[in-house]
């Protein structure tokens, strides 16, 4: 597949969002300007950024603790998350979300989620209303590699077969649940071994490349829009800190020479070298992309830090949805 | 309206006229589609509306609640089953962390028009993993709402109240009700949710039950009047949000309160109605609150036990009798 050079740029520009939100999320978490948890995405970036470069605003994805690239790579705006991740009024959840459920379902992001592997169930969800809908929209679920041995995802998996949704099943594969091995929590090593117990493709992936992960996504999409049901694809990937927070070395679960590694393998430096070589862009041009965006992070950060927190007033408001009057009546 | 149907066809009308009325709502859940479901509450609807709209699914309960969750999410209105009430125990992630909690959690952009519906209540010697009442699991969960129809005519007012909620709805059909006959109107009305019912207006006592205990407590009721024993008999129908006023509002009036619920006495449901009347009508009180509930324990198999376990007519009676007793003021 030749990809254009927009799809191309479009790519890299969703990489580097995500890249530059999450480095500067985890500087304000170390000078302690974020309440909660904060579970970064840097190494995993090409797998949210390429899978969503194949879908529409009107797809739907499910997510992760691991949730603001995910959001980025569908369309975010750095102002609304910034503010999220600080509490404040203004943020896509009105503060109430958080990292952990950071949403915004006018470009189809069903929320980032706390508990592990529950995102699945609720994108076979959406699937089915697409289905019964028939507006040919698809729904994908990000997972990681723990999240394979919950439950949830199996019964999503077998239902979304069984039902044939149009749903995609986005395996994350980053070699570590929280802090323990992937080989000593499942006795495979490849997660796609799991998708032919459902009856449905499951292809692997290189996590760190982008445009392998949009071309994998494009085909599991079509054949789902065709009718035929779900796929999984399998990203093997790896997060650069630690489960949570900013440590990136000196970890007990892993070796900092694994690390360094895999930094090799950066996914957007990789990505950029690769254009660079192919004559499809030029280091300036990427410069001039960071450099556009660091200010917009910039801009984010300030306005996240300008934005009031929420009234005590708010407290109660959206535990329900409230009724029009005699609605119910 | 002299027109008499039972429980379940009460239940089964007004899923039907609902479908009819509004193409976003379907029904999934295990049996429901071919066999209509085990108690044959979904019965003919697939019929009439086809396999893409009344779904026999998994037997997977987290991915039903899934399934529901993110088709309400994105703009359908689900309603899905969940055989026995036990069950949802085996789904609760997605109940409780899920449905409930997305709306407040994405800062209110989530609206979940989820019916849940499932079979409460023992004495059909189902043991101790098909007879339980749950209401209190689910009662004490911010973004949820929890009906318990006693009659035909309750049944379907609240299920198309419960189907045309935009928040999360947990409709609770009990076991032993099923083939209860009643007066309900053909055409579709709506019972608003929040709002008892005084089935009886007496002077000396009230008596708060729900489920088939209220048909129980009515029956006792009855009796006592020969004995002139003057009791008001208080259905609150939703359990969630629950009609405190009418409930504090005849305390005030007769000065006792009885509750009688079928679930474990311990931390049950009585216990929050009970704490209510003492904040809101402690001065008006000539005894204690009573409650007649199950023991603490599981719900024994054999009938010899079960019929022990159960708040029976002569325990009810009993509590009654030792309430209004009591010296008054």
């Amino acid at each position: 597949m030749e990809l254009s050079t927009d799809v191309l740029t479009d790519m890299h520009r969703r990489m580097v969002r995500i890249r530059l939100f999450e480095e500067a999320a985890g500087k304000l978490a170390e000078a302690a300007k974020l309440p909660g948890f904060l579970h970064l995405y840097v190494g995993q970036e090409a797998v949210a950024s390429g899978v969503c470069t194949a879908l529409t605003d009107q797809d739907q994805i499910t997510s992760t603790h691991r949730g603001h690239g995910h959001l980025v790579a569908k369309g975010g705006e750095f102002k609304p998350m910034m503010a999220e991740l600080m509490g404040k009024a203004t943020g896509y959840n009105k503060g109430k979300g958080g990292s952990m459920h950071i949403s915004n379902l006018d470009v189809g992001m069903l929320g980032a989620n706390g508990i592990v592997g529950a995102g699945a169930p609720i994108a076979v969800g959406a699937g089915f209303g697409n289905k019964l809908k028939g507006n040919g929209n698809v729904a994908a679920a990000f997972f990681g590699d723990g999240s394979t041995n919950i439950g949830a995802f199996h019964e999503a998996a077998n239902m979304a077969c069984a039902l044939k949704l149009p749903v995609l099943f986005i395996c994350e594969n980053n070699e570590y649940g929280e802090f323990t091995a992937r080989d000593k929590t499942m006795a495979i090593t490849d997660i796609v071994d799991r998708a032919a117990g459902y009856g449905m493709p499951g292809v692997i992936v290189d996590g760190m490349d982008v445009v392998a992960i949009h071309e994998a996504t494009i085909e599991a999409k079509n054949r789902a829009v065709r009718g035929e049901g779900p796929s999984l694809i399998e990203a093997k990937t790896y997060r650069f800190y630690n489960h949570h927070g900013v440590q990136n070395l000196g970890l007990k679960y892993r070796t900092d020479d694994e690390v360094a590694e895999w930094k090799q393998r950066d996914p957007i430096f990789t990505f950029e070298d690769r254009m660079i070589d192919a004559g499809t862009a030029t280091r300036d041009d990427f410069d001039g992309v960071w450099a556009e965006l660091r200010a917009d992070i910039d801009e984010a950060i300030q306005f996240a830090e300008d934005s009031p927190v929420p009234d005590v007033d708010q407290l109660l408001v959206d535990v329900y949805t409230e009724m029009p009057a005699g609605a119910t009546s | 309206m002299s027109r008499k149907i039972s429980y379940v066809q009460a239940f089964n009308e007004a899923v039907r006229q609902e479908m009819r009325a509004d193409e976003t709502v379907f029904c999934a859940g295990e049996d429901i589609g071919g066999f209509g479901g085990v108690f044959q509450t979904y019965a003919g609807l697939q019929e009439e509306f086809g396999e893409e709209r009344v779904v026999d699914t998994p037997i997977s309960e987290q991915a039903i609640i899934g399934l529901g969750v993110g088709a309400a999410a994105t703009g359908s209105r689900p309603i899905v089953d969940i055989m026995f009430m036990d069950f949802i125990c085996v789904a609760f992630d997605q109940i409780v962390n899920q449905a409930a909690k997305m709306k407040y959690m994405f800062g209110g952009s989530a609206t979940v028009p989820l019916t849940i519906t499932t079979g409460g209540g023992g004495g059909l010697s189902a043991a101790a993993q098909h007879s339980q009442s749950l209401e209190a699991l689910i009662c004490h969960i911010p973004g949820l709402k929890v009906v318990h129809p006693s009659n035909p005519y309750d049944m379907k007012g609240l299920m198309t109240a419960c189907i045309r909620e935009d928040n999360p709805t947990i409709m609770i059909k009990h076991k032993r009700l099923l083939g209860m006959q009643g007066e309900v109107p053909e055409e579709p009305y709506m019972i608003p949710l929040g709002t008892a019912a005084t089935l009886r207006e007496g002077a000396d006592v009230t008596v708060v039950a729900w489920g088939r205990m209220v048909n129980e407590a009515f029956d006792v009721a009855e009796k006592l009047a020969e004995d002139g024993i003057d009791v008001e008999v208080i259905d609150p129908r939703t359990l969630q949000p629950l009609d405190s006023e009418t409930i504090v509002e005849s305390v005030r009036k007769t000065n006792r309160a009885v509750i009688v619920h079928e679930a474990v006495r311990f931390a049950g449901l009585g216990a929050e109605v009970a704490a209510q009347i003492q904040e809101e009508a402690f001065d008006y009180l000539d005894a204690p609150v009573a409650r007649v509930a199950a023991p603490f324990s599981p719900v024994p198999f054999t009938p010899a036990l079960e019929q022990h376990y159960q708040p029976s007519a002569a325990r009810i009676e009993q509590a009654i009798r030792d309430i209004v007793a009591r010296p008054g003021a």
